[in-house]
């Protein structure tokens, strides 16, 4: 009889994957993620790439939000970092696209420490605010500065090509996508088992605490914001190559929130959540605009109200679950786990 | 100097109202250390209601206007009720996405109903152009500066010498103790959000007079930050100030400096007060115990 997950070794506790049971659903989720392209249809390898995109921003702010503690609504104009930095180097300077992409994430790492700066001296809800001015300030310089980012006129990057194949296929860019999610998700896991991840973790349970044990809090808030936005920049980036064109409103205020949203519904320090939450966030709109068509032949009048009911529907889902399930998905799913687990003594 | 005068008078309206925005922003705050991002739409539902009022139901202004400020009163302390009490010992970003959450909600509701499109809004208070030394100003911005003067006067008044206002002051001063003097801090926290509705209902019913309705009058609810920051967030006499400063720069900077550098400066000004004063003009300073 099982009663629950106990480590006998030191080896056993610091391993990724703990019992053969994550073993096989980490191999089956990689076999899916393998053959996925294979059999699915465009629509759904759009939604997948979108997914990908996700993932790789909402794990960024989860290094510094779920992880660290450092609230941040910046994280949309960290994105248009990325991706401008990206589609002006490739557009105008003629840097090929795969090489943009490592260039535009360590640029917007840059950008991400200025803007981290504050939190040398602020906190929690001042911080917050910080950053809100940031993504404000940010965006503004995207709008306005005409002769670099070409202003509030979309910019648009040349098509990416990789040996002569155009890469900008759904089928080609799910691989450059997901390769870099799987890549990302290694660092970030191996991230929290080094001295590194432990000093963010003890800094967002305690920061005071936390420097009283010897953490530098300066020198680690401020890697916490470089590590974050440099995959921030990265699913920029990738945005701007898969999409080819980069357009500010893209990355409005909205867009931080509905990071935010993700990693919250997802579950706040936890990579599976990131997970969880990205592709719960993207499906989310596509499922009720798929509803609202269906339901257009009987009530006509609904297909123009689909944006407000996605509107509603985002605002209300993050209210219920940080009400009822504040740790979201991923006790969710953890919950689900337990249960089978210990079934039929699972109290 | 005409433009200065013109300037000046643009901005101390824009300031009045902005004020008025941010004094709900700063009630919330004082009594529950809550940020309610959500302001803005406050401010949004207040503007739209009137306009049903007036405009749809054909009322008169200042029946419009009670009714209105009813259903602004029951908005909030509903919100309170079924949304924030739960929040009560949450983490902070918990309470910021639910303020969030909360927003996207109300802006959708306004917009299922009254539509996407601005509308044109028949003036309740007089508009015609008054000359002041020279510059002229519509008069609904003179009153709209008056009305707002007015509330804060009356909040003011309502902070120092009725009951429920000084109760409000103790639950922010401290919770338990308020507590254990027999008030009820539930009912504070209602109190709370209503007058903040109330505020912002009144705001929106200026802007919309002046400007009209529309689903960007939400935008107010980023406007604020820098004002609450630079009075500081629990300051009622800094929402005032700070309202006043950010109205009046940002009219400057639009009228002599212009490309839409008036949108970005006050959060730049945001960011420096927070590097240098992080509790604004007139807020407390927190000092952390472990």
């Amino acid at each position: 009889m099982i009663s629950g997950i106990y480590y006998t070794s030191y080896e056993q506790d610091m391993a990724l994957r703990k019992t053969p049971a994550q073993r096989i659903r980490l191999a089956i989720l990689i076999l899916l993620l393998l053959s996925f392209p294979f059999f699915a249809s465009r629509y759904y390898l759009t939604l997948a790439n979108q997914i990908g995109i996700a993932v790789i921003g909402a794990i960024g702010l989860n290094i510094l939000v779920g992880y660290t503690g450092q609230i941040s609504l910046g994280q949309g104009a960290f994105m248009a970092v990325g991706a401008y930095t990206a589609g002006i180097l490739t557009a105008h300077y003629g840097v090929p696209w795969w090489a943009s992409i490592p260039v535009a994430a360590l640029f917007t790492a840059l950008v991400g420490t200025f803007f981290g700066l504050p939190s040398l001296r602020l906190k929690g809800l001042y911080l917050a605010i910080a950053t809100l001015a940031a993504q404000v300030i940010i965006l503004w310089i995207v709008t306005h500065w005409k002769a670099v980012t070409g202003g509030v006129e979309a910019l648009v990057v040349p098509t990416p090509k990789l040996f002569g194949v155009k890469m900008n296929t759904d089928f080609n860019f799910y691989w450059v996508i997901w390769g870099t999610a799987v890549l990302i998700t290694i660092m970030t896991v191996n991230l929290f088992r080094t001295h590194y991840g432990r000093a963010f973790v003890a800094i967002r349970d305690q920061d005071i605490a936390a420097s009283v044990m010897g953490i530098d809090l300066f020198r680690y808030k401020l890697l916490a914001f470089a590590i974050s936005s440099f995959v921030v920049g990265l699913a920029g980036a990738l945005l701007a190559h898969y999409r080819t064109i980069v357009n500010w409103e893209r990355f409005t205020m909205d867009v931080s929130v509905t990071y935010l949203a993700m990693i919250i519904i997802g579950g706040l320090g936890s990579v599976t959540g990131s997970y969880l939450g990205a592709a719960f966030m993207t499906l989310l709109p596509a499922l009720i605009t798929n509803l609202g068509r269906a339901m257009k032949a009987s009530f006509p009048a609904i297909e123009g109200l689909i944006p407000f009911i996605q509107l509603a529907i985002f605002g209300l889902v993050i209210i219920i679950f940080l009400i009822f399930e504040s740790e979201g998905l991923n006790k969710i799913w953890k919950d689900i786990k337990d249960y089978f687990r210990l079934w039929p003594f699972s109290y | 100097m005409e433009l200065f005068l013109q300037l000046t008078l643009t901005g101390l309206t824009n300031g009045a109202i902005l004020a008025l925005a941010a004094l709900g922003f700063v009630l919330i705050y004082k009594a529950s250390d809550v940020i309610n991002f959500a302001q803005g739409e406050f401010l949004l539902i207040g503007a739209y209601l009137i306009y049903a009022m007036v405009v749809q139901f054909g009322l008169h202004w200042t029946l419009g206007m009670v009714i209105t400020l009813l259903i602004a009163i029951l908005l909030g302390v509903l919100i309170e009720r079924l949304i924030l009490r739960p929040m009560i010992g949450e983490p902070l970003i918990s309470v910021i996405m639910v303020t969030i959450g909360l927003s996207s909600l109300l802006r959708a509701v306004v917009s299922t109903i009254w539509g996407n499109l601005p509308q044109a809004f028949p003036s309740f208070i007089p508009t015609q152009a008054v000359q002041i030394l020279g510059a002229k100003v519509g008069a609904d911005r003179l009153w709209a500066i008056g009305i707002a003067m007015l509330m804060l006067l009356v909040f003011n008044l309502f902070f120092s010498k009725s009951k429920e206002g000084i109760a409000m002051r103790a639950v922010a001063d401290d919770q338990t103790a308020a507590l254990s003097m027999g008030i009820s801090v539930s009912h504070i926290f209602a109190w709370a959000w209503a007058l903040a509705a109330v505020s912002a209902a009144i705001a929106g019913a200026l802007v919309a007079n002046i400007v009209g309705v529309g689903p960007e009058l939400s935008n107010f609810g980023l406007r604020v930050f820098p004002v609450v920051i630079l009075g500081g967030l629990d300051s009622i006499p800094g929402a005032i100030i700070g309202g006043i400063i950010i109205g009046l720069l940002e009219a400057y900077t639009g009228g002599y400096i212009g490309q839409g550098l008036n949108q970005v400066l006050p959060f730049i000004i945001l960011i420096l007060i927070l590097m240098i004063r992080p509790y604004g003009l007139f807020g407390k300073e927190i000092i952390e115990r472990v």
